[in-house]
């Protein structure tokens, strides 16, 4: 094994080049899938990915249904080919980690009251990983949302700022995931600006962390013009 | 302040106006700002905006008419799929009253009911109801799902636009507020109309709509619109400021008074589609075509309601008897005549098992034989005696319904026994097999 050690102080700026606030590019779709009530796809940096929304409706499972208002039920799944080693297929630790958090940032915005004993069920299929890809199923997830006629109080969107080289950065990519000392993950509403989603994994101080929830904010602000954009370009002509 | 136009895009979370503006269907109210909660097109009416939403699922509301198809049959109620988050239950008491009936025998699993919602609770169970003008069960036809949203327009002002195509394609049409489309017709001309009506879904939000979807009729039946369109100038109402206020007396949850409007005209219009049908279309002697059932799937050629095909009571079918009594003495004898050789024995239970093989496929054969013809019969019949929508709507009339079908089942059509039950060659076989060895 070649270990080679280099200097990092003599390395400046990111990996790909990005400014420290400089999200990658981005492109979301609504109304993808045809049967399904709702879908979106989204592809951001290496990142591609597709969701499907049904609901509301009857569900099966009447124990997870409620009497006075309806729920969202998430399910996050990476395909076996979305990253380089092959993901052994199904639920793992980390994926039923995200499908948890990924149900409960949307819930904050859905106004399901109308809709009691019945269920919302969001399929994410991540078919291309490369870093964040928890952001941007939330984003992607609240756009297909949207498309399926849920009401809700606003589209959540997500996005995430890390620490890199000693440098606050948004956006985070898979190397710089990997090989970063903190990663900030956010979603929020962005009209009121509340947030349903803080994660935090690494090592922040005070000071850096209101820094990246910051840039994280400013982020999901800019992501939330591009969410509305692929809403109103499918059918707002 | 207002920010938006009528019949502008919105997408859940924009901002619509600021302070003395109300909010209506689509729209909560943060503070004094109105939001939308939807992705779908403004409608501003006075100082109210509302949303009109691209999708939407239905929920069901007291005194609507909807189309559902029979999901499940239980003791003593159907269950019936909406097209919605929650299903309808039709206790067999609307339909019988106290009388108790095997409910397969009226309503079985997929067929297609026009009903109305008796009521709605707070955790939305939904009881279902027959009572009412023309409704009852849909045979043959097609059905057409569109958004629920999208149904005032395809109503139209007052039934015209969806009076203009039915009388371009003489077809009947029904409609559910539920999204569901009944069409009866002709084949061209119920697929002309199923295209028609997913054509007025795509574009609902356009305004001279029923112009262009005339324009579009005639150009499909006629192969040409009628030179004298072009000339005619548009009508001086604008049919589409009518109908977003019907949408929008549709939603309107604090106007009941609008609602009743609306649920009696769209009951009006219903109306109006069975009268054209003629009084009772009893003797509709119509092709009866394959039934098409919601998203589009073909079911095959509708069998008629005969109560369970395989009953118990199938031993009194006197055919079937004399059969069985038939093989039972052959066997008897046979086995009488048995020597005392046990392996003459074997071989002749060898023979006998043959036999019986034989026997059984016979029978099986002329129980297809049977039900083919019954199913013949029972089609022939209800297509020279009943509705096209079976009209329930009085205990009497159901009766007469029913006794009818019992006693033609009595005269000349058999009942039929599987030959797997109780009684039947195997049991005998194994008897004979045991006799055999004493």
């Amino acid at each position: 094994m070649v270990v080679i050690i280099t200097n990092n102080e003599t390395k400046k700026g990111r990996d790909d080049n990005r400014a420290f606030d400089e999200l990658r590019p981005m492109k979301i779709e609504a109304g993808v899938l045809e049967r399904a009530d709702g879908s979106a796809y989204l592809e951001v940096g290496g990142n591609k990915i597709l969701v499907a929304v049904y609901g509301p409706r009857e569900s099966y499972i009447r124990r997870l249904l409620k009497p006075n208002t309806g729920v969202i039920r998430c399910r996050y799944n990476m395909a076996p080919f979305s990253v380089g080693d092959r993901k052994r297929p199904g639920p793992d630790r980390r994926s039923n980690e995200i499908s948890k958090i990924t149900a409960e940032a949307l819930r904050p915005a859905l106004l399901l009251e109308n809709y009691p004993r019945s269920m919302v069920d969001v399929f994410i299929e991540v078919i291309e990983a490369e870093g964040g890809t928890r952001c941007a199923g939330i984003t992607a997830a609240s756009v297909a949302l949207a498309d399926a006629g849920i009401p809700m109080k606003d589209l959540v969107v997500a996005c995430a700022a890390g620490k890199v080289n000693d440098e606050v950065v948004l956006d985070l990519s898979e190397y710089e995931d990997k090989d970063g000392q903190a990663d900030v993950p956010v979603a929020i509403m962005p009209r009121n600006g509340e947030i349903t989603l803080l994660q935090s994994d690494g090592n922040l101080d005070k000071e850096e962390f209101s820094q990246a929830l910051d840039l994280a904010i400013e982020g999901c602000k800019k992501i939330s013009e591009i969410q509305k954009e692929a809403l109103v370009s499918k059918y707002g002509g | 302040m207002i920010h938006v136009n009528d019949k502008d895009f919105v997408v859940p979370g924009q901002i619509l106006a600021e302070d003395d503006f109300y909010s209506g269907r689509g729209t909560y109210k943060d503070q004094k700002n109105v939001i939308s909660s939807l992705t779908g097109r403004i409608s501003l009416r006075n100082k109210k905006i509302s949303v009109i939403p691209l999708k939407s699922k239905y929920v069901p509301k007291r005194g609507d008419v909807v189309i559902g198809e029979v999901s499940d049959v239980r003791f003593s109620l159907w269950e019936l799929d909406l097209n919605s988050p929650y299903s309808g239950i039709l206790p067999a008491s609307e339909v019988f009253g106290r009388e108790k009936k095997d409910l397969n025998r009226v309503f079985k699993v997929g067929d297609v009911l026009f009903l109305k919602v008796v009521d709605v609770d707070e955790v939305k169970k939904v009881k279902l109801g027959l009572k009412g003008r023309g409704m009852g069960k849909f045979r043959g036809g097609l059905l057409v799902d569109i958004a629920p949203t999208k149904v005032p327009r395809l109503i139209g002002k007052k039934g015209s636009m969806i009076n203009m195509i039915k009388d371009k394609t003489q077809c009947k049409i029904v409609v559910g507020q539920n999204g569901l489309v009944w069409i009866r017709g002709d084949n061209e001309m119920e697929v002309i109309t199923k295209n028609i009506i997913k054509l007025i879904e795509e574009n609902a939000h356009t305004s001279g709509l029923t112009n262009r979807i005339r324009d579009e009729l005639y150009l499909r039946v006629d192969g040409e619109i009628p030179p004298e369109f072009n000339e005619e100038l548009e009508p001086e109402y604008n049919s589409q400021i009518e109908e977003i206020n019907n949408l929008e007396s549709n939603y309107s949850q604090d106007n009941q008074d609008n609602q009743d409007n609306f649920i009696n005209e769209n009951l009006e219009s219903n109306t109006l589609v069975n009268d054209s049908n003629g009084e009772d279309s009893i003797a509709d002697n119509n092709s009866n075509n394959n039934i098409i059932i919601a998203k589009e799937t073909i079911v095959e050629e509708e069998i008629i309601n005969n109560g369970p095909l395989y009953d118990e009571e199938g031993l009194e079918n006197p055919q079937f008897q004399d059969f069985k009594s038939e093989v039972e003495l052959e066997i008897q004898q046979e086995t009488s005549t048995n020597g005392d050789d046990n392996e003459d024995n074997i071989s002749k239970n060898k023979n006998d098992v043959d036999i019986i093989n034989n026997r059984n496929n016979n029978i099986n054969n002329n129980i297809n034989k049977n039900t083919n013809e019954n199913y013949n019969n029972e089609y022939l019949s209800t297509n020279n005696d009943s509705d096209k929508i079976a009209s329930l709507n009085d205990l009497e009339n159901l009766n007469k319904f029913t006794k009818k079908k019992n006693n033609e089942k009595n005269d000349g059509i058999p009942k039929i026994k599987p030959v797997t039950k109780k009684g039947s060659f195997f049991d005998n076989y194994k008897n004979i097999k045991k006799s055999s060895k004493d």
